[in-house]
């Protein structure tokens, strides 16, 4: 393993590791919150690991330098961005419906703690 | 460098169990994420999470504390299986990236598809200097008006199961969400 691979994929490795960070928070935790929180560093790795994608080197971000189409300018990549900002708003959305959902929970079990919620429902299911 | 810190944060995130404390640092996590795309040359991505991810998100979180109380209980079993599933992934995910190319080198595979097109002729076809702008707005309209779409479900979906909870219990308590 040597020195240059560290360099070029020193990004990718820590977006892997907070990748990992959000996947343990999800599977690992009760908490509904806690696990939407988890959710939401796994999604925000991923859009670092696009936006790495796009970078080149020693370049401006893509918004065109006058005299536009001219000169010798070096853009990275637009593409990732614009995947990127969807991506954020629709996260964004389906965590709004995650809390929603948690909020009703709360109020059908007066808990959100997964084992909580279990216990609750094996005791209404020995009791039918 | 910004991304140590980013790793630093995400783990205080595992650790800390006040979840007031975990969606303030949830916040600041976004808030460097926002710094790292501008370093990335990403600036409409940046300023698009510093408001959706750092400032919308929180106060949705927030709201949602609100209702659902903020203390988390310890986890009752041991986080073991998680703990080898993630180290798994991850190591998998790691041995993935050694077939990738380089951070920033100009001849990735990934610059030259349609890219090239985006930035030449855009602004002739287009007119507007923001490549990512003409991109999202013009070339992608259709992945735009999907995303318009999803958010407009969501908002009914939250809609929906937010607006049951008042019929039953009209009390002015249920704010703070909606999306």
């Amino acid at each position: 393993m040597s020195f240059d691979l560290l360099v070029s994929h020193y990004n990718y490795w820590i977006v892997i590791f907070l990748m990992m960070v959000g996947f343990y928070i999800l599977i690992s935790r009760g908490n509904l919150i806690k696990k939407i929180v988890g959710l939401n560093v796994f999604q925000t790795s991923v859009f670092m690991l696009y936006i790495s994608m796009g970078k080149v080197s020693g370049a401006t971000p893509p918004i065109l330098v006058y005299p536009y189409g001219e000169g010798d300018v070096l853009y990275s990549n637009p593409l990732p961005h614009v995947l990127i900002l969807t991506a954020i708003v629709v996260g964004i959305a389906t965590t709004s419906v995650g809390l929603a959902l948690a909020v009703r929970i709360k109020e059908a079990y007066g808990t959100i703690e997964e084992d909580e919620i279990n216990a609750i429902e094996a005791r209404t299911e020995a009791a039918e | 460098m910004l991304l140590t810190l980013l790793a630093a944060a995400g783990l205080a995130l595992l650790r800390v169990r006040n979840l007031f404390a975990v969606v303030m640092l949830a916040g600041i996590y976004s808030l460097l994420s926002a710094g790292l795309f501008t370093v990335m040359d990403a600036v409409d991505v940046a300023f698009t999470e510093a408001a959706v991810g750092a400032g919308i998100s929180t106060v949705l979180f927030l709201g949602a504390l609100a209702l659902c109380g903020h203390h988390e209980s310890k986890p009752g079993h041991t986080p073991l299986l998680p703990l080898i599933v993630v180290l798994v992934t991850g190591g998998l995910l790691v041995w993935g990236t050694m077939d990738m190319p380089g951070f920033g080198d100009p001849a990735n595979p990934v610059h030259h598809h349609v890219a090239d097109h985006y930035i030449e002729e855009s602004y002739p076809e287009i007119g507007i200097p923001n490549v990512v702008t003409s991109v999202l707005a013009s070339y992608r309209g259709y992945d735009t008006m999907g995303e318009t779409t999803v958010v407009f479900a969501a908002a009914v979906g939250v809609m929906i199961l937010l607006a049951g909870r008042l019929g039953r219990r009209p009390q002015p308590e249920g704010k703070g969400d909606g999306g």
